[in-house]
């Protein structure tokens, strides 16, 4: 089914957006080809969610956000998001300018690039074009990756060198302040050789009335012997519809570690997908996520195994209540000739009221015979038994469900190495479910 | 806090539209413990289960008084609060909650909001319970009961009991699954408890529990019903001869609830 997303973004404003913001030629005819394409692509088609009536189209695309000195100038609502000892390696993103930013001597001595996706395109213009949607997400996937490319207008790129380790995590906040403005947010981080980096990012609006966008692609690209563990907290209101592309590519040896807490509001496809090209290379993608209101949401988790000796482990676990409702597929697939690979998954839904609507959808696509897999996948509600357990110990009815539900999406919160984020998360859940 | 008594008064039970009691009838004071014996299938542990009030078993008839007040009248959560602790057989598996979170959660919840106990206070407790029981520290952290081996599942209902410390326990086949040290273990902490104020019902189907556990009174559960009571001199008497010399005196063939009286 096409779905009419007419912008009222054109070559001439793309043209003009691009040379606005200095980017280099291939950027600016890059973005003109996904816009062409974009036109005849069609939309996203996630199983079972219909998405003909989400606002795709209503939103303003540049909107700036002032500077500040330091951290403590914001509101505590971002401030949140920072452990007491400020770490030293951060970008905040306010609508689509960066408000703030550091990085220590130390990660730039080293070659660590870590700034926003602007700056890089100035700075580093080779380095972003040899991955930038080549490796991990092609423009043309759908109308909205298309749409995407063309009117990128926030995100952030890493890169790490050859055999370096970075100890402390990278932390992004995307701020939209702005209730209006859509994000169009590409975060890029490349993992050369040998290196190791944690990352942490937050997304957070607060449009409950006025309608907006985001249109998200991460691309991670480990490289030979890389290690990346990517924390991600996703908390847009009710106002933004969301479509969210992670992508990572690992190559020989190399290990994708995704932990994300999808707390959106709005009308959500989150898409999570992990190429295991190198022999012996591992991907983990857990994610946890609530459903409230009358919120639509559509969540699929993917780890393709081409190399030999791969290791791929898939979590998902959601808590409806209202009349939300959400789809999870969690998908393990095997390609011919990645023997010895052994694909794991599972995906529960807890109910917490009749009106709530949760499918899991676990699906193993094999074609090799020397391989493993295994899923597992429940939908259901509080476990009556384990409610007694608690409560005969004189924890009351609502503390005993609300330690299960903490519990039950526990395997993200554990994973955010900042404490703040970690913090904060545990907090949107609590306010999310009761 | 004085002594508690707990009374069990012609209790009828039944799981699935299924009679499993028939009229229990039995009084644990503060200060006694209890032991109810009998071979399987004779409703030991539904008779426990339905003193904490299991959500699938169904009390129809009869009453459960824990100082005169009406036990089956309370939620679970109430009847802890009550005083009663039951040790589960099979302690349900809490994904993502640690160990000592639920601990001080419990805790928390007996002693009432604003009375909350310190954190350093709780952590001294727990260490010191652990050690008594030798329990390995990183149990604290681990998720509840998940991945716990039998016998760790047994020490952590008995580590929860003393740090709960409730006037009325019942211990539910605590000793099933266990080797002869986590026996002894698991004894010494039962038994550190013995005093003035703690009344404890012990059900078992081994007489073994009972050589590190001695009971004030003994009684015998078949076909739903407390069929013969004693003192200690009963368990040594069914640890020698069996049982089969109860179902004679009292004429029955099939001990088990299946058996229509």
């Amino acid at each position: 089914m096409a779905v009419e997303t007419k912008l009222p973004y054109d070559k001439q404003y793309v043209t003009q957006f691009s040379e606005g913001r200095g980017e280099p030629d291939w950027m600016k005819n890059f973005r003109l080809e996904a816009l062409e394409q974009a036109e005849n692509l069609p939309m996203p088609k996630p199983e079972k969610t219909k998405i003909d009536k989400w606002n795709f189209t209503n939103f303003t695309h540049h909107v700036s956000g002032d500077k500040v000195d330091s951290i403590d100038e914001l509101p505590d609502e971002i401030k949140a998001f920072f452990n007491e000892d400020k770490s030293k390696n951060v970008i905040i993103q306010r609508n689509h300018s960066v408000a703030f930013s550091s990085v220590s001597e130390t990660l730039t001595d080293k070659g660590v690039i870590f700034t926003d996706i602007q700056t890089a395109l100035h700075e580093h213009p080779d380095l972003v074009k040899k991955y930038y949607m080549r490796d991990a997400i092609k423009v043309d996937d759908n109308r909205l990756t298309a749409l995407h490319a063309a009117l990128l207008n926030g995100g952030v790129f890493v890169y790490v060198p050859k055999n370096v380790v970075i100890e402390d995590p990278l932390q992004v906040v995307f701020w939209q302040e702005d209730d209006e403005a859509a994000l169009y947010n590409h975060v890029l981080l490349v993992a050369d050789q040998g290196s190791e980096v944690t990352y942490v990012e937050n997304y957070i609006s607060q449009n409950t009335e006025k309608q907006s966008v985001a249109n998200i692609v991460t691309e991670v690209v480990a490289l030979d012997q890389a290690r990346v563990s990517y924390g991600a907290v996703d908390n847009f209101a009710t106002g933004t519809t969301t479509y969210v592309n992670r992508r990572g590519v690992a190559y020989r040896d190399a290990k994708i570690e995704w932990a994300i807490g999808q707390m959106n509001d709005g009308n959500t496809i989150s898409e999570n997908v992990t190429n295991l090209m190198g022999d012996n290379s591992y991907a983990e993608a857990k994610a946890v996520s609530v459903g409230r209101g009358d919120q639509k949401q559509n969540f699929v988790a993917n780890i393709t195994h081409f190399g030999k000796f791969s290791e791929g482990y898939i979590l998902q676990h959601g808590v409806m209540k209202d009349d939300a409702n959400s789809i999870f597929s969690g998908i393990g697939k095997i390609e011919h000739g990645a023997m010895k690979s052994d694909a794991q998954q599972e995906s529960r839904v807890l109910m917490l009221s009749q009106g709530a609507r949760g499918d899991a959808n676990p699906i193993l696509l094999i074609d090799e015979d020397d391989v493993t897999a295994g899923h597992a996948a429940s939908v259901g509600r509080v476990d009556p038994v384990q409610l007694y357990y608690l409560m005969s110990r004189g924890i009351s009815k609502a503390e005993a469900e609300r330690l299960i539900i903490h519990g039950f999406l526990n395997p993200v919160v554990e994973q955010i190495p900042i404490e703040a984020v970690r913090k904060q998360l545990t907090q949107v859940i609590e306010r999310k479910v009761n | 806090m004085a002594a508690s008594t707990l009374e069990i008064k012609d209790l009828h039970v039944e799981i699935e539209g299924k009679e499993i009691l028939k009229g229990v009838n039995l009084t644990i004071n503060g200060g006694e413990f209890h032991a109810v014996m009998g071979p399987n299938g004779t409703g030991k542990s539904t008779l426990a289960s339905a003193i904490m009030g299991h959500p699938k078993y169904e009390v129809t008839q009869g009453k459960v008084l824990l100082d005169g007040e009406d036990v089956l009248e309370m939620e679970v959560d109430e009847r802890a609060k009550a005083g009663l602790f039951l040790a589960m057989q099979y302690p349900s598996e809490i994904s993502g909650v640690t160990n000592s979170d639920f601990l001080r959660s419990s805790i928390n919840a007996l002693r009432g909001e604003g009375n909350e106990i310190p954190l350093m206070k709780f952590i001294k407790e727990m260490d010191e319970a652990m050690d008594y029981l030798e329990i390995d520290k990183n149990m604290a952290q681990r998720y509840l009961n998940e991945g716990f081996s039998g016998g760790e599942k047994k020490r952590n209902e008995i580590l929860q009991l003393m740090l709960l410390k409730p006037a009325i326990a019942v211990l539910d086949e605590i000793d099933s699954g266990l080797d002869i040290d986590a026996l002894k273990v698991v004894s010494k902490g039962i038994n550190k408890l013995r005093g003035e104020d703690f009344g404890c019902l012990i059900i078992t189907h081994y007489q073994r529990l009972l050589d590190y556990i001695t009971p004030d009174k003994v009684h015998v559960m078949m076909q739903g019903r407390v069929v013969k009571s004693g003192g200690p001199e009963l368990a040594k008497r069914l640890e020698e001869e069996g049982y089969d010399w109860i179902k004679e005196e009292l004429g029955i063939e099939d001990e088990t609830v299946e058996q229509e009286a």
